[in-house]
């Protein structure tokens, strides 16, 4: 039954794509200026049953009808509600319906709040918009399809892996995709724009609060991502770049790239065809992240159940979208005649964008060159931390001064900097990072220059929040948060104390400036695992500090497996982080013991960075 | 000039889509089944105890040598370490740990708690060298015979189906 609802939805709106771009097509000949009114009655028709559809499987998921195959993959009768819930996008099919529906709700939206734009501008946006829809619709319905049943219906599902039951897994995926699906209606507009011949500063204006709904949100993803992988998976780390982390921070440098060069083009009618490329490159690199993972190409916790048409299906389409926006864009393309001063805030805004083109150019190669590798010479090697780290880093330390500098030049001409101001600033971040260092001591070269840019950065914004002409709110909380994030990933990395002992039920040991001392075991039985949580007291010696921690060893029973949860206690100045492992044959345990400084500081910091986002969309709307 | 670069731009993503094409039809999953007949590369391994080089010749004389592939910091290699001690008291096998990526001082003391299974102990602090037995990730083992060939590979920690199957083998 729900099965038959489903799959009518679907193709319900394969029809509604089909006649939207109908009407579209047809309503640009016509002179009148406003968009037909069956334009956008089916298109509200269509976001409509696109959520009846996709409330339809997570209505199979929270009944458990097996009889569909996505559901008795993904569920299981006894799984929490919260969690049947999540998982109707948990898995690769539900997770395309979900992309559908952000395509789709954007298409309408855009169609619906850009009404004082060139109808024709609109109409191609929708039409575009309607292909990519009908392009995914077509690989739901006939590749990966969420409706698909099995008769008879077994009587049991087979559950979701149990560390992707956590309630930061379950907003991570929705987070991310309104970030890198929603930059879909800025690709669809771009190649509008160069049909239509939109090319002014209005353009910039059209798409720019989608492109900051989409950043921020996308920001929001990756916290989102990488805050469940330090409690889950990270063994106290939040970033590996691992491939798939790295196919969501491709987009987002694109998207924050574009967002700089939106303001120049907003300003000075200047940028329009690198703003586009911008705009291309965003959801072409959106889809090339989710081409890899999917086809199994890249492999980690991301990756579902491979099957290769898949892979075919996505390449195919991503093939045809590269190729044909490529095509309009050089055959639409005219050099720039305006010249941009080298001393004007375009140029420091073109500088952003150079920085940004080189971590994603980094970031790309680094991803990308083991897949080369292996395809041409059959050889396996995998890219990891020391070379981003010693590609990226030091760049970042430039990268800050100019982001504390750009903000206040000028544009068209900017007056010489007032090297005063800036040289008080850098004496006092210099001053605050020796401060630091004196009293937490150890240190590099390199730590030294992130700590003293990235307090340049937060002074200088500070400075600005302080002054009284009108300034940029929101701009200056991004920057700020910026620049407290890099602050606080420096000094954690440089402070986080780890140490390995083992530990038996009564034994204290002293190390270094902490006391550990294993009070109890205790055996618990939940639903479908045993647990043993031990109880383990640690004193901070220097700081008086005494905190019990409770990590847990547990056992699932089907299939047998041993997993082991950290325990982590978080305060404003640092999060202990405990792990217990048991050792075979011995009273003993082995733990892991780690002290990490402004842990919750960096989500903080990341959380504000997209604060600013909404804050800069909020403003865009008020003044536009 | 534009032409050029129109040409570059184009024949550049033709490439990438080509080895995405290219990529779609390998295995990206880790497999080294088809090392199984082949001949293991030639082992030249530093011991973890003293200055001594192990060789070949080492194990020429052994009838059936397993080399295993483990560390202290690693939590499936103690999940595994029984399987090894059960392994040890064969007659007919002999074992080579190679300690992975470790200290040597945490290895000595994983060994004094859980029981020395091996007969021949070396390492590979860097991890550079397993790589050349094809190995990935630890724990992992390999069974060969006195001619080198790889008689069996086993990916993750020996259980008690490995432990069967192992059995079987050096049975003969």
């Amino acid at each position: 039954m729900l099965s038959n609802t489903g799959n009518f939805l679907l193709s319900l709106n394969v029809l509604l794509s089909t006649l939207i771009i109908y009407y579209s097509y047809n309503d640009l000949k016509t002179a009148e200026n406003l968009i037909s009114k069956k334009v956008f009655k089916i298109s509200i028709l269509q976001s409509t049953s696109i959520l009846i559809c996709f409330f339809t499987l997570v209505s199979a998921f929270l009944v458990s009808d097996f009889s569909l195959i996505t559901v008795y993959q993904n569920s299981h009768t006894l799984k929490p509600i919260f969690y049947k819930i999540s998982g109707t996008w948990g898995n690769h099919e539900g997770s395309l319906l979900l992309w559908v529906i952000i395509l789709t709700l954007f298409s309408f939206l855009f169609l619906i709040y850009n009404k004082k734009h060139p109808k024709n501008y609109r109409l191609y946006t929708l039409i575009i918009q309607n292909f990519l829809i009908l392009g995914f619709l077509f690989f739901i319905l006939f590749n990966s399809n969420p409706f698909s049943f099995v008769s008879p219906p077994p009587n049991e599902g087979l559950g979701l892996n149990p560390i992707l039951q956590d309630p930061a897994l379950a907003i991570h995926p929705p987070l991310l995709y309104v970030g890198f699906v929603g930059s879909s209606i800025y690709f669809s507009a771009a190649i509008a724009s160069m049909i239509t011949n939109y090319s002014d500063k209005s353009f910039a204006s059209s798409i720019k609060s989608w492109v900051l709904i989409s950043w921020s949100f996308q920001t929001l993803g990756i916290l989102v991502g990488s805050i469940w992988a330090y409690y889950e998976l990270g063994w106290g780390g939040f970033w590996f770049w691992d491939p798939v982390e790295n196919a969501s921070l491709l987009p987002w440098f694109a998207m924050t790239a574009l967002l700089h060069s939106l303001l120049v083009l907003e300003r000075r009618n200047v940028l329009y065809f690198w703003s586009i490329i911008l705009c291309l490159l965003t959801f072409v690199l959106s889809v090339t992240g989710t081409f890899l993972v999917r086809s199994g190409i890249l492999n980690s916790v991301h990756t579902f159940a491979n099957d290769p048409t898949r892979g075919i299906y996505i390449l195919v389409f991503l093939s045809l979208m590269i190729l044909a926006s490529v095509y309009i864009l050089f055959s639409k393309y005219k050099p720039a005649s305006t010249e941009i001063n080298s001393n004007s805030k375009e140029t420091f805004v073109l500088v952003n964008n150079w920085f940004m083109m080189f971590y994603l150019i980094t970031v790309l190669l680094g991803t990308l060159y083991p897949i080369f590798t292996d395809a041409i010479s059959n050889n396996k090697i995998s890219v990891g931390p020391p070379f981003y780290n010693s590609v990226i880093i030091p760049v970042v330390v430039i990268f800050l001064f100019f982001m504390a500098i750009g903000p206040n030049a000028k544009w068209v001409k900017n007056k010489f900097i007032d090297l005063k101001i800036y040289s008080l600033i850098i004496l006092a971040a210099v001053l605050l990072n020796f401060i630091i260092f004196f009293f937490l001591k150890s240190y590099s070269i390199l730590s030294n220059l992130i700590v003293i840019s990235s307090l340049f950065l937060i002074l200088s914004s500070i400075l600005d929040l302080l002054k009284k002409e009108s300034f940029n709110f929101p701009r200056v909380i991004s920057h700020l948060s910026f620049g407290f994030l890099i602050l606080f990933i420096g000094l954690n990395h440089n402070f986080s104390i780890e140490k390995d002992f083992n530990l038996k039920i009564g034994e204290t040991k002293k190390i270094d400036n902490f006391k550990f001392h294993l009070k109890d075991l205790k055996l618990v039985q939940d639903t479908n695992f045993k647990a043993v949580i031990g109880q383990l007291k640690v004193n901070d010696l220097l700081t008086k500090e005494e905190r019990v921690l409770k990590p847990e060893i547990r056992i699932y029973d089907n299939p047998r497996t041993l997993t082991y949860e950290a325990s982590i206690q978080t305060n404003f100045l640092r999060d202990y982080y405990l792990t217990m492992s048991n050792i075979d044959r011995s009273d003993y345990y082995n733990i892991k013991f780690q002290k990490k400084p402004l842990m919750i500081w960096i989500w903080i910091s990341v959380a504000m960075l997209s604060l600013g986002g909404f804050l800069s969309l909020l403003r865009h709307a008020k003044y536009n | 000039m534009q032409n050029i670069i129109k040409l570059i731009t184009v024949s550049l993503l033709v490439f990438i889509l080509g080895i995405f094409y290219l990529s779609l039809n390998r295995s990206s999953n880790y497999d080294t089944k088809f090392l199984v007949g082949n001949k293991i590369a030639d082992i030249e391994l530093k011991s973890l105890q003293n200055e001594k080089f192990f060789t070949n010749d080492d194990f020429k004389n052994n009838k059936y040598t397993l080399i295993n592939f483990w560390a202290s910091w690693c939590a499936p290699c103690r999940v595994e370490h029984p399987y090894l001690m059960m392994l040890s008291k064969h007659q007919h096998l002999k074992i080579l740990g190679i300690n992975f990526k470790d200290k040597k001082i945490n290895a000595l003391k994983f060994l004094e708690e859980l029981g020395d299974p091996y007969h021949y102990l070396a390492k590979d602090s860097f991890g550079k060298q397993s790589v050349n037995f094809g190995i990935y990730g630890i724990p992992e083992s390999i069974l060969i015979d006195n001619k080198f060939k790889i008689l069996k590979k086993i990916i993750g920690p020996l259980n008690e189906k490995d432990l069967e199957e192992i059995k079987e083998i050096i049975k003969s």
